[in-house]
């Protein structure tokens, strides 16, 4: 029972991954915390997750249609456009909310000890939650259009771990920098909104030449573009779900897992060297 | 380490104060996001590597702890008291380990809770349900734990009615006492507590308090931080003195506390507010408002003295009687005055709304000294309605028409009397 506690300028790095499996219930507690309290005194609920993409993807795909764009020209419009919301609704609602999520949770911040890594980790869950939830729709889909995914299908836990990691790494470097700097605040609103032009929703990443006549240099386009590791991901899920002309584009896979883990291990390794300044700067 | 279970030596806790008044440990705080892109930008490995001793401009140092070193027993009450600034909650904040210490070493031996303020973590949108299990996990207890307990909290809270509701529909003394039950059962060998626990009427202070020593009684050790001297009295067998972020004195309660009173003088305020006070009960008939010195602080002795009194009526009060009580910083009540023995308004039921009390003293025969006050209002004799010991600090000084050369060190009445010499 009895147990020592040396605290030492520098010191809880010992400690830390010890203490955040001794605090793993607390993790429990703030997730099902931000689930339940998401969608208290609304009328239709928990509906708000599946109503939220779905409006969303009906808008681009009227838009696509106007516009005459013609997505991979085999499978049907809205499962084109719904795969690719999908994972970047998901990724952009959890790293913004990851990424606030230490200033909106400040009291706590300010007045317990626990390691701060349970915040935004587990404030990644609820948008997780609306992902199941609306994936969900991917299915209904299918049936109405009477699509069966390809085989590739098995491989789609792959991609939503890669999306995972993605959020968690953007939403943890976003966090510990938002105690800090509050500008942040006004940048994340801009990159969700910017993101979704950047990210392959209307169009294949194949569409995408690979090289480009740039003032006589032959510049990588598609590379350079699939950089992005929500490109990557993007195109991983069409091709798990609806496979056919949708193929990987590898350098994009390959930069996408590379991102990913450099995302990661860059948002802990920032997270943990200023963690212990928040309570100070909160 | 003996038996001691804390063991605290040369801590110390440095903050930078910017111009723009920023606090921070260790870290550039006055530049904006775009200077440190700037400096970025200019040199990446520098930055990335993290110069932190660099002495930022514009910065001042400031220690808000130095050089501290002390121990604990086990089983020890101690009581930490220093005026505001004094490191305080500096100190707390490093023993819970919200905030890391800039040097020093702290070392304690068993399971430590901390309770800088009650409620942490209460959402207003959950139940009172809800609520329970995600302030205990907060506390650090588990859930099974919580499950355990959940009856006993429960009662002890007594708002088992409203237990389904959110708690944004409750009242705040509803609220604090839902938040205090969660954290009176926490079973920490060591507790640390902040003084907002100390507050409140005499019900729930009682109950607090009481949750307490029983803590305390049972073996375990507290870490009580105040700046009210007579709770630390009442609770604590060691005191330790902080003042400017050090060590000013240890040692036990009486020693500690004596010079502490000696040498501080109490902040008086002209009028106090007391309908800010947590209450543990929650719709007072006759609830206290304000405590105003209308002939301004601090009192003299022998002098006249008027005391105004608002409270805010609701409902029916028969026979509304209210009292002032002097008591000594230990909580020994020293004089009296009731609108009961002083036939003020005997009988009176006044209407709701709030109302105004004159008292009028025609000569303070207080020893010079400080005092707490305590207000309490009642509906008939055995009806207690608001009661609050200590709503105010007073201090009462020697005036020039009665001049009070000596009084020993003890606040009490000075009574007046003949006195000849008699003649054998």
């Amino acid at each position: 029972m009895s147990q020592r506690l040396i605290i030492e300028a520098g010191r809880t790095e010992r400690q830390y991954w010890r203490d955040l499996w001794r605090y793993r219930e607390l993790f429990y507690f703030l997730a099902w915390r931000d689930l339940l309290v998401r969608y208290k005194q609304t009328a239709v609920g928990v509906a708000w997750s599946f109503v939220r993409p779905v409006l969303a993807m009906a808008v681009l795909t009227l838009m696509m249609k106007v516009s005459k764009l013609p997505g991979d020209g085999v499978s049907p419009l809205p499962l084109f456009v719904f795969c690719a919301m999908l994972p970047w609704q998901f990724f952009s609602t959890a790293f913004s909310e990851s990424g606030s999520s230490l200033i909106t949770n400040s009291n706590l911040v300010s007045k317990i000890y626990f390691p701060r890594l349970v915040v935004p980790a587990s404030s990644i869950i609820t948008s997780f939650v609306d992902f199941l939830i609306a994936s969900v729709f991917t299915v209904i889909l299918m049936v109405w259009y009477r699509f069966l995914p390809p085989v590739n299908i098995l491989f789609l836990p792959v991609f939503v771990l890669l999306t995972l990691g993605a959020s968690l790494g953007t939403g943890l470097w976003i966090a510990a920098l938002m105690v800090k700097y509050r500008d942040f605040r006004f940048i994340v609103p801009f990159m969700v909104q910017f993101g979704l032009y950047a990210a392959p929703v209307f169009a294949m990443t194949a569409k995408i030449p690979e090289t480009h006549l740039w003032h006589g240099m032959e510049v990588p386009v598609r590379l350079i573009y699939a950089l992005n590791p929500i490109v990557g991901i993007i195109d991983g899920f069409r091709w798990c779900v609806l496979g056919g002309t949708n193929v990987i584009y590898l350098p994009g896979f390959v930069a996408s897992v590379v991102g990913v883990v450099v995302l990661v291990w860059s948002g802990l390794s920032y997270f943990r060297k200023t963690e212990r300044s928040f309570a100070d700067m909160i | 380490m003996g038996d001691s279970v804390i063991k605290i030596e040369n801590l110390s806790k440095r903050y930078w104060i910017g111009h723009q008044a920023v606090l921070g440990e260790d870290h550039v705080h006055s530049e904006g996001l775009r200077h440190v892109l700037e400096r970025a930008l200019r040199s990446p490995a520098r930055w990335f590597s993290g110069d932190k001793n660099r002495k930022p401009a514009g910065v001042e140092e400031f220690w808000a702890l130095k050089d501290v070193g002390f121990e604990i027993k086990q089983g020890d009450v101690v009581g930490i008291i220093g005026r505001n600034g004094a490191g305080k909650s500096t100190l707390l904040k490093v023993l819970s380990r919200i905030t890391e210490p800039t040097s020093g070493r702290i070392e304690i031996e068993g399971r430590i809770a901390s309770l800088l303020e009650v409620g942490t973590g209460f959402h207003q949108e959950l139940t009172g349900r809800e609520n329970i299990f995600l302030n205990g996990a907060i506390l650090g207890m588990s859930r099974v734990e919580i499950r355990r307990k959940f009856d006993e909290i429960v009662a002890f809270s007594e708002v088992e009615k409203f237990l389904d509701t959110p708690v944004k529909r409750y009242s705040s003394g509803m609220y604090v006492r839902l938040a205090f039950a969660v954290a009176a059962h926490l079973e920490p060998e060591i507790l640390i507590v902040d003084e907002v626990l100390a507050v409140g009427d005499m019900a729930f202070q009682k109950k607090c308090l009481g949750k307490m020593q029983s803590v305390a009684s049972s073996g375990r050790t507290i870490i009580f931080v105040s700046h009210n001297i007579g709770a630390v009295m009442g609770l604590c067998n060691r005191v330790v003195w902080l003042a400017g972020g050090r060590c000013h004195m240890v040692g036990p309660v009486r020693e500690v506390a004596d010079a502490y009173v000696a040498t501080t003088s109490l902040q008086v305020e002209r009028r106090t507010d007391l309908a800010k006070i947590v209450r543990y009960e929650m719709n007072i008939r006759a609830k206290l408002m304000s405590l105003e010195w209308l002939d301004g602080v601090p009192l003299k002795h022998g002098v006249p003295a008027r005391i105004r009194i608002e409270v805010k009526f609701t409902g029916d009060v028969p026979d509304f009687q209210l009292s002032l009580g002097f008591s000594t910083m230990e909580g020994v009540r020293v004089a009296t005055f009731d609108t009961d023995s002083d036939r003020g308004f005997a009988g009176a039921s006044p209407g709701d709304g709030i109302q105004a009390f004159e008292l009028v003293v025609d000569s303070l025969v207080l020893n010079p000294g400080l005092y707490m006050v305590d207000v309490m209002t009642r509906s008939g004799n055995d009806h207690e309605l608001d009661n609050l010991r200590g709503a105010a600090s007073m201090e009462v000084v020697s005036s020039e028409s009665t001049p009070v050369h000596f009084f020993g060190k003890e606040p009490s009445v000075r009574l007046g009397g003949r006195w000849t010499a008699v003649n054998h």
